[in-house]
């Protein structure tokens, strides 16, 4: 239907008529974005669990809880993996059971010393697939000088499970005169990333329903004690440490931010993306600082050691891409805000649930 | 993958910049028609580096936007069925139906995934052949061609427990549609790149002559939507109304031959209506009469659903490029990504979800910390 130009035909459009959805009720059930490490998940945990455990709100947002015990200060620390694959470029779900524990104890300043682990296996999953990941396990564990120490073993029925799913828990020790936790960020501070963000993120995905990127892009899966270690050594004044895991920078980001009622302004130029995981991201209508990482770090730095600190991370192997991307302010306490690659502002925002793959 | 990083220069950017400041005389409005050119604007903050005189206006071109409310549902009903595999693109699973979404239901037991492909939504159906496999097809003519194949496919191969719930819509009738309002204040298009890359740009010269609008064909790199807009501006200022191809790296002025003719097999043009719009005759697709059996509206007889919308949000008026986001009452309070009213927050490529998410700094404090 073409009028004498061969436009199509105009439509009547009726002010009226313009119509929009009804609110979105929140779930009374269980949504994937209350596992997403976002603004969901912040809520759960703060409304739900910390109100009905009482004492563990007393604990923090940190990584780990820090407790004295016996006049030794202790880290200790859980954490569960249900990745989807277990095996996937770069690593398995077993390196990350060990690494991820290593990661929230090194991220309080602990000296990581022992874990321990459960396994929830699925009935009929095949025995060389549970090896292949407790040798991953002990492998890691190795690399990482911890010791798994105790563990348990449950199996659901067929059909209950993802084939595996890991927990382990950490204990680690923190030195005299450390401490580093979200709260102590303040303006002025320098905030350092340890390497190039997104990989571990991309690397599932790109092993998820046959995508392929043309480059394959492995896990960045790593223990970060040892880089923690390097930095410390510097004598740096280091006031908050964070592994951007789940939610990736921008949720941490947003985290320390309203933890410590502080701004953070990023230059997103700084920001280290690889070119495989930036086009991946654009392949996908995704964004890298919203992309999770399995390796790397946060530093929030006092800004008169920060390039001590800096150059400390860049002689260390897990930080040799390390930069400086952006600093603490005073302005927009609880926001964190990036100067674009062409000079505009943009606010990162805590990411609502699950990131999701565009539609085009 | 080559092209992005070329597109994004700071420098090149700075100088398109110079000439668009340098060629601008007076006022101008642009509309962006797609929401990926919307999401590249906000988020490398292009609309804070132009100059004051052009105002970009969003457009309507949000697949998950202007997905009408009644299809939504209707998804959300058939995704609920036992039996039902329910497939779609992620971002589909936010958009809130009447009462809840796809999330929702799958936390209540669908069986709901999401897939990169609508072919394997396919691989799926051949998988599991006691199940019924649902794609939730919706889209501009950029994802259709993709819809038309997987199609096509399951009628080649007699898979019969595959259907398409089909919500596709098009471009050019909306451009129509849009000049047509008598509050319209665009003067100028930037067109979707992706879409002309299947259309070509055969559909444009009308309208850029009855309208007397010039029509830039733009991409979605910062680069492209600065030399779109670069383009429309020297038209504007010389009184010209033409069609340009400012991204001959993907569009070629006959499109993409193979997928228009698979279009052509699959499906056939229908009124449609778009979500905070309304209905536009002539403005989307429907399965073709060779492919009905195939239409998941006809094989689970969802017609009989009530719809309730918001009274409150003015997302229809966003998406003409009426208002501006956070000139919505509900904007940032009651209306959030978190917690949408209107379809433009629910998609990261809304105009509502582009400015929440990225230029809450630049508006009004007691809409930015609502």
């Amino acid at each position: 239907m073409l009028d004498e130009t061969g436009s199509p035909a105009p439509a009547r459009v009726d002010m009226g008529s313009w119509v929009c959805p009804m609110p979105l009720r929140d779930s009374p059930n269980i949504v994937m974005g209350h596992g997403g490490g976002g603004a969901m998940s912040g809520e759960l945990i703060e409304h739900l669990f910390l109100p009905a455990f009482g004492s563990a709100a007393e604990a923090g947002f940190g990584d780990s809880a820090v407790v004295s015990l016996g006049g030794a200060r202790l880290a200790f620390t859980t954490d569960s993996f249900v990745v989807k694959p277990m095996e996937f470029p770069g690593g398995s779900i077993g390196e990350l059971a060990v690494n991820g524990t290593v990661n929230d104890l090194a991220m309080s300043g602990a000296r990581p010393m022992v874990l321990s682990t459960a396994f929830i296996l699925e009935e009929g999953t095949a025995l060389a697939d549970i090896a292949r990941i407790a040798a991953a396990m002990g492998t890691a564990a190795l690399g990482a000088e911890v010791k798994l120490v105790t563990g348990d073993t449950k199996v659901v029925d067929a059909g209950h499970g993802d084939g595996v799913y890991v927990n382990t828990a950490g204990i680690g020790l923190i030195d005299d005169g450390v401490d580093i936790r979200p709260q102590r960020a303040r303006p002025g501070d320098v905030v350092l990333v340890s390497g190039e963000i997104g990989l571990h993120g991309v690397a599932v995905l790109s092993c998820r329903e046959g995508l392929e990127f043309g480059t394959t892009v492995c896990s960045d899966t790593a223990p970060l004690h040892g880089l923690v270690a390097a930095m410390l050594a510097t004598g740096a004044d280091v006031h908050v440490l964070r592994d951007p895991t789940r939610g990736g920078v921008a949720a941490t980001l947003n985290e320390i931010a309203g933890v410590a009622k502080v701004g953070v302004s990023l230059d997103e130029r700084k920001i280290p993306v690889s070119s495989q995981v930036r086009d991946a991201c654009g392949l996908l209508g995704l964004d890298p600082l919203y992309v999770a990482n399995e390796g790397k770090l946060i530093a929030f730095v006092a800004p008169e050691d920060a390039d001590r600190v800096l150059a400390a991370m860049r002689e260390h192997p897990l930080g040799g891409r390390a930069e400086a991307i952006g600093v603490c302010v005073d302005e927009h306490p609880g926001m964190v805000v990036a100067r674009t690659a062409l000079g505009g502002n943009r606010v990162v925002d805590l990411p609502a649930g699950e990131q999701l793959p565009r539609i085009c | 993958m080559k092209y992005l990083d070329e597109f994004s220069d700071p420098q090149l950017a700075k100088g398109l910049l110079d000439r668009i400041r340098g060629a601008t005389s007076r006022r101008w409005s642009i509309m962006e028609v797609c929401g990926g050119q919307t999401h590249s604007i906000i988020r490398h903050g292009i609309d804070q580096l132009l100059p004051d005189q052009i105002e970009m206006i969003h457009g309507p071109g949000c697949p998950v936007c202007v997905t009408p409310l009644e299809v939504i549902d209707k998804a959300l009903e058939i995704a609920a069925r036992p039996g039902v595999i329910f497939c779609s693109f992620g971002d589909m699973l936010r958009v809130p139906g009447s009462n809840k979404d796809l999330f929702r239901v799958k936390s209540e037991g669908g069986d709901v995934r999401v897939v990169y492909s609508p072919l394997d939504a396919l691989e799926l159906a051949r998988a599991n052949p006691d199940r019924q496999v649902v794609f939730f097809g919706i889209g501009f003519e950029t994802t259709a061609p993709a819809n038309a194949m997987t199609v096509y496919q399951a009628k080649r191969l007699g898979v019969r427990n595959f259907s398409l719930l089909v919500s596709h819509v098009l471009v050019p009738p909306a451009i129509a549609a849009i000049m047509e309002s008598p509050d319209c204040r665009v003067q100028g298009f930037l067109a979707a790149g992706h879409v002309c890359t299947v259309m070509g740009t055969g559909e444009y010269p009308p309208l850029a002559e009855k309208y007397r609008v010039p029509v830039v064909v733009t991409g979605f790199e910062p680069l492209d939507i600065l030399e779109g807009i670069r383009r429309t501006v020297m038209q504007l200022e010389a009184g010209r109304h033409e069609v340009e191809n400012a991204y001959p790296r993907a569009v070629a002025a006959a499109g993409n031959p193979a997928a228009k003719a698979m279009l052509e097999d699959v499906f056939e043009v229908t009124d449609r209506a778009w979500r905070g719009i309304g209905v536009i005759p002539r403005s989307g697709w429907r399965l073709s009469e060779r492919y009905r059996d195939y239409d998941a509206e006809q094989r689970f007889s969802v017609d009989e659903l009530h719809t309730e919308e918001s009274s409150i949000c003015r997302s229809g008026e966003v998406l003409q490029g009426l208002i501006k986001p956070h000139e919505c009452a509900a904007f940032g309070k009651q209306c959030t990504p978190r917690n949408p009213l209107g379809a433009t927050m629910v998609s990261s490529e809304g105009a509502c979800a582009a400015y929440y998410l990225y230029r809450r700094l630049d508006l009004p404090a007691e809409v930015a910390h609502a």
